[in-house]
């Protein structure tokens, strides 16, 4: 095939576009830009002509990672000309005011060196539209000023919506945006939005809160953020499977013994016990975060990584979930007491300001479950995630078999572990493979050492955080890192037994903070023959 | 940071040197993803050392420095290592007299990282045909400049005869935040582009690439003008409904203005080399659209 016939040639792309300015969409027209060439890889991906409306700015989370978010992506140039934020707050401000709390945001938490010039391109398009959620006239205001906005700055009708704001005011801003008639734009101009974890709290009010956004967005413009398949090193768990063939062969039951999936922190609930306490660890954590990685690490391959095929094989994998019977024998929870954090005296769970002396919440959950399928039947997956454990860190750990023959004495291999492959997540990026080796001098001692692959080593530069991945996704509408409804369901399919099963078993064992969960928790293991990896 | 010399030597010694050296701080060459070759001389040699460790910090790199001093010399080879905890990678400075000045492959060829991409750069003057040059027949990809030449378009265009993939040039490179803001003007609506014009300081070795780039895609005439500088100035695309132009004066802010909309700010700052570097080595295959517009440049340029 020639190039011509691949790209179109110039004068045809001009020509489509021109047509395309008269009836098309927006995407019509960045598809026929003839600028742009796919073979042309230095041009990075640029959102188009848009405008992002941040509702909740006074917010941790816009202050802390979504205002610095934009700025980096504006220093990485990937905010197109004429881009526009919009802050929405209960707040008598001015512009000037909402362009402070960014100012001020962007230069304490950016990622990316703070450029006069940046700011100067970025600051000319930040506006502010005070206003209570249930103010029907505020949200009339803003209609009005994204009109005026589209008008003098080019942004083509083209809105965001974030709603960084606890999700019980979902129902009302969505409704506000579904009666100003901002949730369908005219023909050419997408309408999307945004929306934080929690989805719900068990299946059926995931079930509501989805036909909330549901009546007024359709599936395709509602982005759910689960910022963990935002980072790097979680995409290159597909890399890792995908495009190589060295592990493949090995992924499965075959030659896995089991699968650990950890998340762990070392701070408490910090000042959300609001938002904590009758949620727990599991809902918190292993809902989202643990079973997104436990689809990416089970899947199987994915006939392209679009939308599509991407979420099919997970739903798949998903749906093979399998509970064990006896909950009580392969679930563990826990809270953490008082103890010492990393050199420091912490209070207990429920001595936590704002924490009721009778919640039954957990703050570690532990759980073990099966994947029906031809590839992983009889492996089980072993997910835990707990607070004010001994550190943080997130990984993923494949752990293999043992070899089935070993022809050395037992003494010189007593030893010799599990050979493992573990995805480090987060901190210290990277993958280490676990294998067996000599010990030099001795006659055929054998014992476990790593190799190491450190992402920080070989793509050194601090990496783009998950948010201005997922924001830049948001704008450019490319949805694959985005879980669908479907998969949200799927994953409170799984907890909601557990949880039902919890809810009848009182306050949940106690671990000192700084340790490493419950006792339940390693006992759990132990039945199985097995053992947590030590963090 | 260990820095350590040897006179009169050979690969072999650098060789061990650098696995004892290593062995001494501890630290085994692990996640190096390249070896970055240098070809410059004494006069160019910091600067150039110092944009090539910083490009090394996205991607950890063994760099071969390599100065050619008087060939009128007897033959000698000297060498400089620098390992440790501010290069993320080693630093290796070959200074090359006499004969070997001819022969640096001979050097270079057995201190390359094994089953790794080489990089080469020549950060000042380049060989006509890089691809042939025997340090640049190592390579994969062969980065000149053609701003160190001059005229430079001339040199733009005798890279199209000497083309052979994985050659590239500085020039180029410094065009993307250009070429991605133009893109993105073009990502709304744009009506047939009749003629254009690229605007910058005399001799502006990134301009005729622009022009040619801008002609290439749109098939349309474009022309090449001077101006005050600094760097480039201005693009000027002609529509039928006006003028869509990018014009900067400062070298680092950008107004982006079309018929019928508000003038727009956007960053548009010139880049140290080392991001330039940074950008060559994230990408490693040929760049074939680079191709067509220094093919484009060669066509203008003779009539
Ligand atoms: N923080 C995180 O790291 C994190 C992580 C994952 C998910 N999330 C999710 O992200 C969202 C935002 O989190 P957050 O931590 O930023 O929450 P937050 O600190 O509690 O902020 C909530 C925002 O909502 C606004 N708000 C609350 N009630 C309002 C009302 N009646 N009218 C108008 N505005 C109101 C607040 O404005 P006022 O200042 O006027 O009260 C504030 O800007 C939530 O959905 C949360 O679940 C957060």
């Amino acid at each position: 095939m020639t190039d011509q016939e691949q790209v179109g040639t110039p004068e045809e792309s001009v020509a489509a576009a021109s047509a395309a300015a008269v009836t098309g969409t927006t995407e019509e027209v960045v598809a026929a830009n003839p600028l742009r060439d796919p073979r042309d890889k230095r041009l990075p991906r640029v959102a188009g002509p848009c405008v992002l409306v941040l509702f909740g700015v006074t917010g941790d989370l816009a202050r802390k990672k979504l205002l610095p978010a934009i700025y980096d992506l504006a220093n990485r140039g990937l905010l197109p000309p004429g881009f526009s934020l919009v802050g929405f707050a209960r707040r008598d401000w001015a512009d000037q005011d909402f362009a402070k709390l960014t100012y001020d945001a962007v230069k304490q938490h950016a990622r990316t060196p703070f450029r006069e010039e940046v700011w100067k391109q970025l600051s000319e398009g930040v506006f502010f539209c005070p206003g209570e959620f249930t103010d029907d006239g505020a949200f009339d205001a803003l209609a009005m000023m994204l009109k005026e906005i589209d008008e003098t700055r080019g942004t083509g009708g083209n809105y965001g919506f974030y709603l960084s704001v606890p999700p019980k005011f979902f129902p009302v801003v969505v409704e506000q945006l579904k009666r100003t008639d901002l949730a369908h734009g005219p023909a050419g101009a997408w309408r999307r939005v945004v929306i934080e974890k929690p989805f719900g709290h068990d299946l059926k009010s995931a079930h509501e809160l989805n036909a909330i956004t549901s009546a007024v967005f359709p599936e395709s413009s509602v982005f759910r953020i689960d910022h963990y398949l935002g980072k790097e090193t979680v995409q290159n768990v597909m890399a890792l499977r995908f495009a190589n063939n060295l592990f493949e062969p090995i992924w499965n039951r075959g030659y896995v013994d089991h699968v650990q999936i950890t998340m762990a922190e070392d701070i408490g609930i910090g000042g959300r016990a609001g938002y904590y306490d009758g949620i727990g660890a599991a809902r918190d954590v292993i809902q989202n975060h643990l079973l997104q990685l436990l689809a990416l690490v089970a899947m199987e391959d994915p006939t392209s990584f679009d939308a599509d095929s991407l979420r099919r094989e997970k739903e798949k994998v998903l749906k093979a979930v399998q509970l064990p019977h006896d909950l009580s024998l392969a679930t563990a929870r826990g809270r953490y007491a008082a103890g010492w954090q990393g050199g420091e005296p912490v209070v207990g769970y429920v001595e936590e300001e704002g924490i009721p002396a009778d919640s039954i919440t957990e703050t570690y959950a532990a759980i073990k479950l099966e994947i029906a399928n031809r590839r992983w039947a009889g492996v089980p997956f072993y997910l835990r995630t707990g607070k004010r454990l001994g550190r943080r860190t997130t990984e993923v750990a494949v752990v293999f078999q043992k070899a089935p023959h070993l022809p050395f004495s037992k003494d010189d291999t007593e030893i010799l572990g599990h050979n493992a492959l573990v995805i480090r997540v987060q901190p210290d990026e990277g993958i280490t493979v676990r294998f067996g080796s000599k010990v030099p001098g001795t006659a055929m001692e054998v014992r476990d050492v790593s190799m190491d692959f450190a992402y920080g080593e070989s793509f050194m530069e601090s990496s783009p955080e998950a948010y201005e991945r997922l924001l830049l996704d948001v704008l450019i509408g490319d949805p694959p890192l985005f879980p669908h409804q479907r998969e949200v369901e799927l994953s409170w399919k799984i907890l909601d037994p557990i949880e039902e099963f919890w809810a009848s078993q009182g306050p949940p064992e106690e671990y000192p903070a700084g340790s490493w969960g419950p006792a339940s928790a390693d006992a759990m293991m132990a039945r199985d023959g097995r053992v947590w990896r030590r963090l | 940071m260990t820095s350590f010399m040897l006179t009169d030597t050979t690969a072999s010694k650098i060789s061990s040197q650098l696995t004892h050296l290593r062995h001494q701080l501890g630290s085994p060459a692990v996640g190096m993803v390249l070896t970055l070759v240098v070809l410059c001389d004494e006069g160019s040699q910091y600067d150039a050392v110092r944009a090539a460790t910083e490009a090394a910090r996205e991607h950890p790199s063994r760099i071969l420095v390599v100065i050619t001093r008087g060939a009128d010399e007897p033959n000698r080879l000297d060498a400089e290592l620098r390992v440790g905890e501010s290069t993320p990678g080693e630093v290796i400075l070959l200074r090359l007299y006499g004969e070997l000045t001819r022969h640096a492959d001979s050097v270079v060829s057995p201190l390359l990282l094994t089953d790794t991409p080489v990089v080469a750069w020549w950060p000042g003057e380049s060989p006509e045909v890089p691809a042939e040059d025997p340090v640049g027949a190592l390579a994969q990809r062969r980065i000149v400049d053609a701003r160190a030449a001059t005229p430079s378009v001339r040199a733009i265009a005798s890279r199209a005869r000497a083309y052979v993939p994985g050659d590239t040039d500085l020039a180029w490179t410094r065009l993307t935040p250009w070429r991605s803001l133009l893109a993105a003007a073009f990502d709304q609506p744009v009506g047939k582009v009749k003629r254009g014009l690229v605007e910058g300081s005399p001799d502006h070795s990134s301009a005729p690439l622009l022009a040619a780039w801008l002609g290439e895609r749109l098939g349309a005439p474009m022309k090449v003008a001077e101006s005050g500088g600094p760097g480039l100035t201005a693009v000027r695309l002609t529509t039928a409904e006006g003028d869509i132009v990018i014009s900067r004066s400062d070298a680092r802010l950008a107004t982006l203005s079309r018929p019928g909309q508000p003038n727009r700010q956007v960053a548009l700052t010139r880049r140290p080399t080392a991001e330039l570097l940074a950008e060559e080595l994230r990408r490693l295959d040929p760049d074939e659209v680079y191709e067509a517009a220094i093919r484009r440049v060669a066509r203008t340029h003779k009539s």
